[in-house]
């Protein structure tokens, strides 16, 4: 890339399942206020902002960039509005990032927001499309099948599953923003929690939040004048794949694979394990933990569950994963990835809280959407590259 | 700033009511065409991106099926916008310009007809305080239109000769809707649709899908006899509110338009996304164009108006101007949202 790009302002509401405090406009001026107060800029200095959500079904506004203009400083500005299924937080983030690569301009406010309790995205995720097979039970049910294959094709135990809803709502115990505080959840509670689609049960779902996560970047000269250290993007990349054809493999999508080794290229990592610090990973069901860890290189193929088993992705493990909380314990859908990317970011800042990860100074973002088929990555550090 | 080329463009014919190919068929149509004058097979495009909006065809994620259109296998660096195919376009010139990447297809679809187009555009107005009102597209149309002609913009007549211009310049357009030839002041009598709109003031309900190929310095000279290069692209948005709003004016079009340079020589072709008549007239003041320029000669959204589509047209059908030969410098005009909210100004050039 031409420029560095710099993170030096992040921000997020308090997530909960109804924000009926505010409304939309009033929920990602929220995040938008937190980011610009830690980069310690106005909206005034602002040069183009991008907005990133789920489908417009959710809320039933449609694209909402343009209601929401005012409330994000947006007047006279270049504004984009990004929609890439589930991926979206970050492929928002990645196209506010190319702005400042490119040299186009010099500070970037991204914001990626849902708000749940205005919506229904379970009828907005069971669409009904001619000439295909209806999928009328929402994510869930169309996740289950993949990971029951990943269960059968790893020999996986049943209680993986549990280990890591367990461990990211302990996780976010230590996350003041995180939608589920849940004391004293233990694997006995997950396994006798209702079975909602086989294998995943209800303690092993996302909740359904409102939130918003908001971004600032900038430039080389802008991350010389942060108040606060700046993390800089490492590398960063996108793909996708159609979500049917025969062959297909959707426990271990090529897409995954391939965004994965283009992001590790481009920050300059040659092995994943040795080289990041922490990774916050899109997992919206428990059983996405172990599943991912083998897509993106951090366990060998059929072995994510046992890294899961061993304790390494709690916080204080090897290699801690998700160490907010997770999409597990916060889902305000089209923000969630860019939590993620947010939560990275945080870390190699040194400003993630209590739940901060020593001495972490690589750091994985990811993002994923649709039928595992749309991806979105970035590496994050603490030196500037 | 990399240069950056229109090197290939296509699109389908609108009508009002597609009703033999979905999306996807519309799609693959056009990449396929627009791929082929760039010299592209299906998957070498470096990045691709589209713009399409599920609220026309009532369902989330109708940008994902599109994505069997373009052969995504293995799988291909891609991103998607929930707005016009103009704003893709801007996306990946804005992803070219880092370098390590030659070429981009950018493609757009809408089909209109599966909705009451009318009342479906309601639900981008505030969910709180404006949306629950009721006012449709046309109602703001006629606002707008309203503020031209209190103003001393325009008169109803003078709208007229803009839709008689628009329809009449679509007979060498195959692909537009409305076309033929019309005499203004016949179109005066026709009665109000919503007063002061008459049906000649709105843009035709279309379905439609459009690609656009975009390439990189030399790569756009081998595969283009005349590349239309883009040598200034920007968007600007003002508040939605229309009471916040001076709708006689469209100073996010200024703006963009002094952005992109467009003052920097003069225009020959502008093909600018007014879907009423009396936005012609406010773009066209705030371009700042004058009666040397050819405005719409391809007929323009009053003769074909595909949401989220139209505005890539505006791109495609400047650019081949440029590649025709008919012109040396053009520009390109996409809108978004009520009353012109939001506006796209690029200019192309040859050589």
């Amino acid at each position: 890339m031409a420029e560095r790009v710099a993170i030096v302002g992040v921000g997020q509401t308090h997530h909960a399942a109804r924000r009926k405090d505010v409304s939309i406009p009033g929920l990602v001026r929220e995040a938008v206020d937190r980011a610009l107060t830690d980069a310690e800029c106005t909206l005034a200095d602002i040069d183009a902002v991008v907005l990133g959500k789920a489908p417009d079904f959710f809320e039933g506004v449609m694209m909402p960039e343009l209601f929401l203009a005012d409330a994000l400083g947006a007047a006279g500005k270049p504004i984009l509005r990004v929609h890439t299924a589930g991926s979206v937080g970050g492929s928002t983030a990645i196209v506010g990032a190319h702005m400042v690569a490119a040299g186009i301009h010099k500070r970037v406010l991204v914001v990626a927001f849902e708000k749940q309790s205005e919506s229904d995205a379970m009828w907005a995720l069971s669409p009904q499309y001619p000439f295909q097979p209806p999928m009328a039970a929402g994510a869930g049910g169309y996740f289950a099948p993949l990971i029951r294959a990943y269960m059968q094709q790893s020999g996986a135990p049943n209680h993986i599953g549990a280990l890591v809803a367990v461990k990211d709502r302990q996780h976010a115990l230590l996350n003041p923003y995180a939608h589920l505080h849940m004391e004293g959840i233990t694997v006995e509670t997950v396994l006798a929690s209702p079975m909602l689609w086989e294998p995943v049960r209800y303690l092993e779902t996302c909740p359904s939040s409102d939130g918003a996560c908001a971004m600032v970047f900038t430039d080389d000269a802008g991350a010389r004048k942060a108040p606060r250290p700046p993390a800089w993007i490492l590398g960063m990349s996108t793909r996708s794949e159609p979500i049917i054809f025969s062959g297909r493999d959707q426990v271990d999508p090529r897409a995954g694979r391939d965004c994965a080794a283009a992001v590790y290229a481009s920050a300059g990592i040659s092995d994943p394990r040795r080289d990041l610090d922490m990774a916050e990973i899109y997992v919206p069901f428990s059983w996405f933990e172990p599943m991912w860890l083998e897509n993106l290189g951090f366990a060998d193929k059929g072995h994510g569950w046992r890294r899961t088993e061993a304790g390494d992705t709690r916080l204080g493990g090897a290699f801690p994963v998700n160490a907010s909380g997770g999409v597990l314990s916060t889902n305000p859908i089209g923000a969630s990835g860019m939590i993620r990317f947010a939560e990275a970011a945080q870390q190699v800042r040194g400003l993630a809280g209590a739940h901060q990860v020593d001495g972490a100074r690589r750091a994985l973002g990811h993002a994923y959407g649709g039928g595992s088929q749309f991806f979105a990555m970035y590496v994050v550090g603490r030196e500037r590259p | 700033m990399r240069e950056v080329a229109i090197i290939g463009f296509a699109q389908t014919r609108s009508v009002r009511r597609e009703v033999e190919r979905d999306e996807v068929e519309l799609v693959q149509q056009v990449v396929a065409e627009a791929l082929a004058q760039a010299g592209l097979k299906r998957g070498e495009a470096g990045f691709t991106c589209s713009g399409s909006c599920d609220f026309l065809t009532g369902r989330p994620f109708s940008f994902v099926g599109a994505l069997d259109a373009i052969g995504a296998w293995p799988p291909v660096e891609e991103s998607h916008v929930e707005m016009d195919g103009a704003f893709a376009l801007y996306e990946a010139w804005v992803r070219l310009q880092h370098g390590d990447l030659d070429t981009a297809l950018v493609y757009a679809f809408g089909k209109s007809s599966p909705g009451d187009l009318r009342r479906v555009l309601t639900a981008q107005l505030d969910p709180y305080v404006v949306a629950p009102l009721g006012p449709d597209a046309l109602a703001l149309a006629a606002l707008q239109t309203r503020a031209v002609l209190d103003a001393g913009l325009a008169t109803e007549r003078e709208l007229a000769v803009i839709a008689a211009m628009a329809r009449g310049r679509a007979l060498d357009n195959p692909f537009a809707q409305v076309r033929g030839r019309f005499d203004p002041d016949t179109l005066l009598e026709a009665p109000y649709l919503l007063e002061p709109l008459r049906k000649h003031d709105c843009p035709p309900i279309s379905d439609g899908a459009a690609a656009i190929v975009l390439a990189v310095g030399d790569a756009a000279r081998r595969a283009c006899a005349r590349p239309a290069w883009i040598r200034g692209i920007d968007h600007r948005i003002e508040p939605q509110s229309l009471g916040a709003r001076d709708l006689t004016r469209s100073v996010s079009t200024t703006l963009a338009a002094q952005k992109a340079g467009v003052g920097d020589g003069p225009i020959e072709v502008a093909e600018l996304h007014a879907p009423f008549t009396a936005q012609q007239v406010v773009l066209t003041r705030a371009l700042g164009l004058g009666l040397t320029t050819s405005i719409n000669p391809s007929g323009g959204p009053l003769a074909a108006n595909p949401m989220m589509v139209a505005g890539l047209l505006r791109l495609g059908e400047a650019a081949r101007r440029i590649h025709s030969g008919e012109a040396q410098r053009v520009l390109a005009h996409a809108t978004s949202g009520p009353c012109l909210q939001q506006n796209l100004v690029a200019v192309l050039e040859a050589g």
